[in-house]
């Protein structure tokens, strides 16, 4: 039923002309990135050659961009989240879930899971443009690989906040401004505190995602994406069940 | 939970719910057989819709019990579901969708496996005329189609109890005629609930009325009898050569004549005793030249009228003082 959901989700993702061109976009910007940065890399490689324990190539094109990349989702994914819920509680599409033999649980995960395959596709093609690097060079795969996982793992997490506020109203515009406001309130909280053991850096996902970033796999950053992802996964299935109670 | 009687499809006891503070639904109570087509009848914000909400599981009542095939639909909500088919009054549509990918994930939705669901996906794009509509997109087609594409979800997975909120809403006439043919069809074999404010609707395909106001059930019969409530037994009738207005009364059982035009007259009579036979040897041997016999027939709009007022009246005779009361008996007793 899960993945019934999760597939009917990415049909009517893939059938908007919009998602293609958000793709396309988005496909264009991380590209942008990657050469813009490989320039300046190509810059001043000569210079690197002379230190001793340079960053690699990996560390100098692969870390910022995905850094980039974190930046960018944490604005993007609201937008994708925006209809999830919102959107079919509009359209009237909602009691045909609410009237089939689901469970909340199962209605929430499979949005999620149609969500995350779309996020998937659309990140899948940066650790493809880095690998084209091995043609000239030798690439660090344990560091491009910690920085895909703290990737994944951090848009889990916007999805999942997405999800919720997606489920709390009727106006996907509310919900999409309403996801931005509190992924950005913690961005903003986390750069804004100047002393290193503020409790506002440990509530920030983009800080978590920072360790992964440097290829640290931290259990701890792993352990706060899952609950993040998991607290807020419940409050929208909570949320749904509600429906049913308040109508 | 089995149910003693497998032929009762669905019972629903003591339903009460309200939003707030104002309470929407009292006291309802509903049963339904297979085979059997029963109609939801009702004003504008009579309860109709939310009563059908709490019966597909998308609401949950305040108090009160749901059983769906014998399961209870507010412990097992999704073995319950898994038996209804639910029209809401705007269809749930994926506009994006194809009709054909629309109905095959209702058809997964309602946990068909998917070896079956071509031949019932063939079935109900034929029984709704979408046979060659099905590579459309569901947002490019009218009004009276998505409709029928919104029936055909509900009936898509051979549901045992069919819901349907207002199902002609919205379709032109040949369209209509069509879809009633179709749920009478369906409540041959399934049970079927359908809510409207059309009474031509009732009449032509209901088994079963059931007269909803202020969240109330107020009138529950067969729509058969419903057409009887209130009614008045007599015929009037076209004499070419009519007699005397005395020469009709004075038959037996006749209990009032009354003059419509120069030829034709009403005639009422005991419900024991039909004169129309009488009238026909009378007419006969006296060269009254009989043109026209046709029974009086309560339109179902006058009794659906006569029931809600009865009710509203009774209502208020509640509220009213003593004295009114005395008034009342008094005239009753002249």
């Amino acid at each position: 039923m899960i993945r019934l959901l999760a597939l009917r989700e990415l049909r009517s993702l893939f059938s908007m002309p919009s998602t293609w061109f958000v793709l396309a976009v988005l496909q264009f910007i991380f590209a942008w990135f990657f050469l813009a940065r490989l320039d300046a890399f190509l810059e001043i490689q000569p210079q690197l050659a002379q230190v001793a324990n340079a960053p690699g190539v990996t560390a100098s094109i692969a870390a910022p961009l995905f850094n980039v990349i974190a930046l960018l989702l944490m604005m993007l994914v609201p937008m994708f989240t925006m209809r999830l819920i919102a959107e079919e509680r509009r359209n009237q599409t909602l009691t045909l879930l609410l009237s089939s033999p689901l469970s909340s649980a199962q209605i929430v995960l499979g949005k999620f899971f149609g969500l995350m395959l779309f996020l998937m596709v659309l990140m899948a093609t940066t650790p493809m443009m880095l690998y084209t690097l091995q043609l000239g060079t030798s690439l660090d795969h344990g560091l491009l690989w910690s920085n895909v996982l703290g990737l994944v793992l951090l848009s889990a997490c916007y999805a999942a906040l997405g999800l919720y506020i997606s489920a709390l109203t009727s106006q996907p515009i509310i919900a999409a401004i309403g996801a931005l406001a509190v992924l950005l309130g913690l961005w903003l909280a986390d750069i804004g505190s100047s002393a290193l053991d503020s409790p506002w850096h440990q509530l920030s996902p983009l800080n978590h995602f920072q360790n992964f970033n440097y290829g640290l796999l931290d259990s701890g950053d792993a352990a706060y994406f899952v609950l993040f992802s998991a607290v807020f996964l419940l409050l929208a299935m909570k949320r749904l069940n509600n429906n049913r109670v308040y109508g | 939970m089995p149910n003693a009687t497998p032929d009762l499809t669905l019972t629903a006891r003591k339903l009460t719910r309200s939003f707030g503070n104002q309470p929407v639904i009292h006291d309802v109570s509903l049963q339904l057989k297979r085979g059997e087509v029963l109609g939801l009848l009702g004003h504008n914000g009579a309860g109709k819709s939310t009563t059908m909400q709490m019966l597909t599981g998308c609401l949950l009542p305040d108090s009160g019990s749901i059983e769906i095939c014998g399961i209870d639909l507010l412990r097992h909500p999704t073995q319950a579901k898994a038996h209804i088919g639910y029209l809401p009054e705007t269809p749930p549509l994926y506009r994006e969708l194809t009709v054909r990918d629309y109905l095959v994930f209702a058809a997964r939705l309602r946990g068909m496996q998917s070896a079956d669901v071509p031949a019932a996906l063939a079935l109900a794009l034929q029984r709704c005329g979408l046979t060659d509509k099905s590579k459309k997109l569901i947002g490019t087609l009218s009004k009276g189609y998505q409709q029928r594409v919104g029936i055909a979800q509900a009936i898509i997975h051979q549901p045992a109890v069919i819901i349907l909120d207002e199902p002609t809403v919205g379709l032109d006439p040949t369209q209509i005629r069509e879809i009633r043919a179709l749920i009478r069809e369906l409540g041959n074999r399934h049970s079927v609930i359908l809510s409207t404010h059309l009474l031509g609707e009732v009449e032509s395909i209901c088994d079963r009325v059931e007269i909803m106001q202020h969240g109330k059930l107020i009138y529950g019969d067969t729509s058969a009898r419903m057409q009887q409530y209130g009614q008045v037994s007599g015929f009037t009738v076209s004499l070419r050569n009519p007699p005397a207005l005395s020469a009709l009364q004075d038959i037996i059982g006749v209990t009032h004549v009354e003059q419509l035009s120069e030829r034709q007259f009403r005639v009422l009579h005991t419900t024991e005793h039909n004169p129309s036979a009488e009238l026909l040897t009378l007419a006969a041997q006296h060269g009254w030249q009989l043109e026209q016999l046709t029974p009086l027939q309560a339109r179902l709009e006058d009794v659906f009228v006569k029931i809600t007022d009865e009710q509203s009246t009774d209502i208020k005779d509640v509220a009213r003082t003593e004295s009114v009361a005395a008034r009342t008996v008094e005239g009753v007793n002249k």
